[in-house]
């Protein structure tokens, strides 16, 4: 069978995504992916405990006075919602509704680029108070925590980007629902890392 | 690709799948609002200790922020990445050894680590 073949929404598989053997391969490989990704961010979040509130004497700044919760409110309610809203792109795909999937896609999508945007703003204010990466222990440790988790969602929003254009006169097959699906587990990852972070950083920074 | 066979369901073979997808996407649905809860309760909870009400210590918050927290890691996992169905053994094996990694990890850097 040809990997464009066209199917029907009564011929698609019930697991499109897992339907070929290259699919079964990205299906593990992908979460092999994300196996290391949580090393990747478990050994930034041991940094960040480690060097919390700590530099050198008289750097000013600490995590109850700078971080504000209302805006960590807004960002976190983005991020989960667009991890509903792939959800229900993950739904139309497996009931064969291209448009439909489309559309929730690209929602998502401005809901991350939305959060993104939120984080711009968060650490452009930050700079602007004096608290630059090279300002303390804390700091460094604070932005490549805070930054590596800004920067896959950077990652995801040009991913879904190019998936939804360069397919869209395509139309669903077996070849693009697997890189679909691997866009949708990558998304929720990121919102498993937020979760932790707006737990472990923010809360927990504001607490003292 | 040679090993898919297009198979056609028959029209009540399709009505039961779709009926099973919306059931499947109605129970998602329910852990969102429940993961929603959770984050409005974690929120509510640090808003309350910052404004000095009585019975939201930091020794009762932090431990529950936690727990929440790894709720809604599970819920996320389990429902939206579909690790609850058939098929995702090894999947399950990479995220419990990147969990694992993920506890150990912070509780070293901040116990036994000198800085």
């Amino acid at each position: 069978m040809d990997l464009n073949t066209k199917f029907t929404p009564e011929t698609w598989p019930a697991h499109p995504e897992r339907a070929t053997l290259e699919a079964k391969n990205k299906f593990v490989g992908f979460w092999l992916f994300l196996g290391g990704e949580t090393i990747l961010f478990a050994t930034l979040f041991a940094t960040y405990m480690a060097l919390k509130n700590k530099g050198p004497s008289g750097f000013g700044f600490t995590t109850q006075e700078l971080y504000t919760l209302p805006l960590v409110f807004v960002m976190t309610m983005l991020l989960l919602t667009s991890s509903l809203t792939s959800v229900y792109a993950m739904y139309h795909l497996k009931s064969f509704n291209f448009k439909k999937m489309q559309l929730w896609l690209g929602i998502t999508a401005l809901l991350g680029l939305g959060f993104l945007m939120l984080e711009v703003y968060e650490f452009s204010h930050y700079v602007q108070l004096g608290f630059t990466f090279s300002n303390s222990a804390f700091s460094s440790a604070f932005y490549t925590l805070v930054g590596t988790h800004g920067f896959h969602v950077a990652v995801g929003l040009v991913w879904i980007t190019l998936l939804i254009f360069r397919n869209s006169k395509r139309g669903l097959n077996l070849y693009n629902a697997t890189k679909y699906y691997t866009f949708s587990l990558y998304w929720h990852f990121i919102d498993v890392v937020w979760v932790f972070i707006f737990t472990v950083v923010y809360l927990m920074g504001v607490i003292g | 690709m040679s090993e898919v066979q297009m198979i056609k369901r028959s029209p009540a073979e399709q009505s039961l799948s779709q009926r099973r997808a919306k059931e499947s996407m109605r129970s998602q649905v329910a852990m969102f609002s429940l993961m929603i809860f959770l984050t409005l309760v974690s929120f509510s909870m640090v808003f309350a200790h910052l404004n000095d009400v009585p019975g939201f210590s930091k020794f009762f918050i932090i431990p529950t922020l936690f727990l929440f927290a790894a709720v809604q890691v599970g819920l996320q996992l389990y429902y939206f990445m579909h690790m609850n169905e058939k098929g995702h053994g090894i999947p399950q094996m990479f995220m419990f050894t990147g969990a694992m990694l993920g506890f150990l990890l912070p509780l070293t850097f901040v116990t036994i680590v000198w800085w």
